[in-house]
């Protein structure tokens, strides 16, 4: 008999009572205001957003953020956004972006409730940048945040394989007397663009 | 190990941690910190309630009904290009995991949290086979440089301070003597694991969430860590028990809700990665672990212990775990839920955890799953003393008392005798080293008549 059938047996030996599955239809939470709710969400967690009024603006927002400043490499995945000068598609091996500084890569939509964004990572020859670089900047469509997780779960389906991530703040870490650090092992800095007029990279139609 | 062979007892390491009073103070406050994060996050949530029910009835739902939802999770997982295994115990999940290690000439690994991998004892296996296994995770890190075992889920390090980290690092990898500075320790461990990432052919991680509906698995950290370590390599080995199985990806949204909001005060954790298949050109495998948790899904009394997702509030709150520490429970899950989950194990081992409570039921109001933690915990000392594994001294006191309490005339001798002791015996005597009672608190000051005699002098209407 093998493990499999082994561990089933003896779960099947078992006869547990066997409730239904709830409906998870409720009254979940609503903010008056899903941006400014989601930016203070964000900004709770170490995050910060910016907002520009189209992708050319964003180009100049995100342009002019500090860690841009100094930033030697930069990857940009983002389709009309001319920042980046590494191509990420050009990379043969994730481990050749142990240098990136900063990373821009497109979000699908946001969660106002926790300044969660979720990331695809199926555009991305190497979702390894999301992590590896040293700055992170999610540039997704203003329009598209939601108000709360249950939201966020109707709008994604998961029938391929394909790795996705809600990603909220940058990496951090409390495991030394309970202080804060931000910038464990993955980005220091979090910036979440929320352009205006703009139906982004990974919407829905885009998908298809 | 050796200590895998002794019987745990608690009350024996409990009194070593707290004679170190400032400390035991300092570990209290620490998690009683943590615990005020968690109040603040469940407050701001009109839902909460209703989130803990449906998490609860969600749980309830997938164990009455797990080994048709572990069939459904191998096939779609199959069919995204997963490779599942099935493991009954630690020893097949540990050689499960060396075979596709040593398939593919792995000889350093960097692993994430995964409380499952140190319930098998996982990484002195591996190293025993000659492949380095680094917890990248920073806590986990410490206490693997420190050579000792997690004294808490969530936070492993919760019990060591920050000049002993410093200590630590300046030793192990040459930073500044005397530094204690968390931001300048976590950059130098930045640093040094950077290099671990990049050089390791592998990354192992636990499982928090696994979908049956889709074949996905869901693992969250805060540093990134579980990322950055099966994003690199093109190996990715899963580990997970087989209560972690959720029916629906739409009930991650009840789970990723309470989760870090339960365990560390936070709305969600900085990355919950969904992962669906293997990366393009990569392998992921997940292995599913029994380890007596099949059994523990046949009785009645522990069953919902199987709906933990390990996300410590128990143990923030546990007035007990906050003042002896995790090491004093002998065992990878400390703290109230690990109470019950090690003595289903092995009852003889973990006889002494069930009675590291003082029924408070503190842990039942913050578990985001509703397991009705403090009254297993009672059903457990029953148990243990119907199986024998009480100690002699407790035997001996059950029966003085039930002596005792079978006698009326006797028991109100033995208040009367009680009271007056109390009132009139020097402190030396009362407060000497045979009255444990009195080691760390003032005996009350007793009346002096009891309440029936009090009850009995009542002006009569």
């Amino acid at each position: 008999m093998s493990s499999k059938e082994k561990i089933l047996a003896a779960i099947r030996r078992q006869s547990p009572a066997r409730p239904p599955l709830p409906s998870l239809d409720e009254a979940w939470i609503q903010y008056p205001d899903v941006q400014a709710q989601f930016a203070a969400a964000l900004a709770s967690v170490g995050g910060q957003v910016v907002e520009a009024a189209s992708l050319a603006d964003a180009a100049s927002v995100i342009g002019q953020l500090p860690p841009m400043e100094q930033a030697a490499k930069i990857v940009c995945t983002v389709p009309g956004l001319p920042l980046g000068n590494c191509v990420l598609d050009d990379v043969p091996d994730p481990h050749l972006l142990a240098d990136v500084d900063v990373a821009i890569v497109a979000g699908r939509f946001g969660v106002a409730e926790n300044g969660a964004v979720w990331v695809e990572a199926g555009h991305l020859r190497h979702r390894a940048v999301c992590f590896i670089c040293q700055h992170l900047v999610l540039v997704m469509p203003r329009g598209e945040i939601v108000h709360n997780m249950h939201q966020a779960y109707q709008r994604l389906t998961f029938t391929r394989a394909e790795y996705g991530v809600f990603i909220s703040g940058p990496s951090k870490t409390a495991d030394i007397e309970q202080s804060l650090v931000i910038g464990a092992h993955g980005a220091r800095s979090l910036t979440v663009a929320l352009v205006a007029g703009w139906e982004g990279q990974l919407s829905a139609a885009a998908q298809e | 190990m050796a200590e895998e062979l002794t019987v745990v007892d608690h009350p024996r390491a409990a009194a070593k941690f707290v004679r170190d009073d400032a400390r035991a103070h300092w570990h209290d406050q620490a998690l009683w910190f943590v615990r005020v994060k968690r109040d603040r996050m469940a407050q701001s949530l009109p839902e909460w309630e209703t989130l803990r029910a449906k998490a609860a009835e969600i749980k309830a739902h997938t164990v009455g009904h797990l080994a048709e939802y572990l069939e459904q999770f191998e096939r779609q997982a199959t069919a995204l290009g997963a490779k599942v295994h099935w493991a009954a115990d630690a020893a097949e999940h540990n050689q499960i995991v060396l075979d596709i290690l040593q398939r593919h000439g792995v000889k350093q690994v960097a692993k994430s949290k995964s409380m499952l991998t140190e319930e098998c004892h996982l990484n002195p296996f591996l190293e025993r086979h000659g492949i380095t296994v680094v917890d990248t995770d920073l806590g986990e890190w410490i206490v693997q440089l420190r050579g000792e075992p997690p004294s808490h889920i969530v936070l492993p390090a919760i019990h060591i301070k920050k000049e002993e980290v410093g200590e630590l690092f300046h030793r192990k990898l040459g930073t500044e003597a005397g530094a204690t500075d968390p931001k300048y320790l976590t950059e130098a461990a930045r640093y040094k694991l950077r290099q671990v990432f990049l050089e390791s052919q592998a990354g192992i991680t636990g499982v928090n969430f696994a979908i049956a509906e889709t074949g996905g698995i869901v693992v969250c950290t805060n540093e990134g860590n579980a990322d950055l370590g099966v994003s690199l390599p093109k190996l990715h080995i899963a580990c997970m028990g087989i209560e972690k199985l959720i029916p629906r990806a739409a009930d991650l949204g009840v789970f990723l809700r309470l989760l870090a909001r339960s365990a560390t005060g936070q709305p969600i954790t900085t990355y919950s990665s969904h992962f669906h298949g293997p990366a393009p050109s990569g392998e992921l495998h997940i292995v599913l672990v029994d380890n007596g948790r099949s059994s523990i899904l046949g009785n009645d009394d522990y069953r919902r212990s199987l709906h933990c997702i390990r996300c410590g509030a128990c143990m923030n709150t546990c007035p007990v775990y906050r003042r002896s520490g995790g090491h004093s429970y002998g065992a990878t899950v400390p703290g109230p839920i690990g109470s019950i989950l090690n003595p289903a194990r092995d009852p003889g081992r973990y006889a002494t955890l069930p009675y590291a409570c003082s029924l408070c039921g503190s842990c039942t109001d913050v578990c985001p799953v509703k397991i009705n933690l403090h009254e297993q915990l009672l059903t457990w000392r029953r148990d243990i003393a119907a199986a024998g594994k009480l100690s002699w001294s407790k035997q001996a006191a059950m029966k003085a008392a039930a002596f005792v309490l079978a006698r009326p005339g006797l028991y109100r001798l033995a208040g009367k005798v009680a009271r007056f002791s109390l009132r009139h015996l020097p402190r030396l005597l009362l407060y000497g080293p045979w009255n444990p009672w009195g080691r760390q608190r003032e005996l009350p000051r007793a009346p002096r008549r009891s309440f029936r005699e009090q009850y009995a002098r009542r002006p009569k209407p």
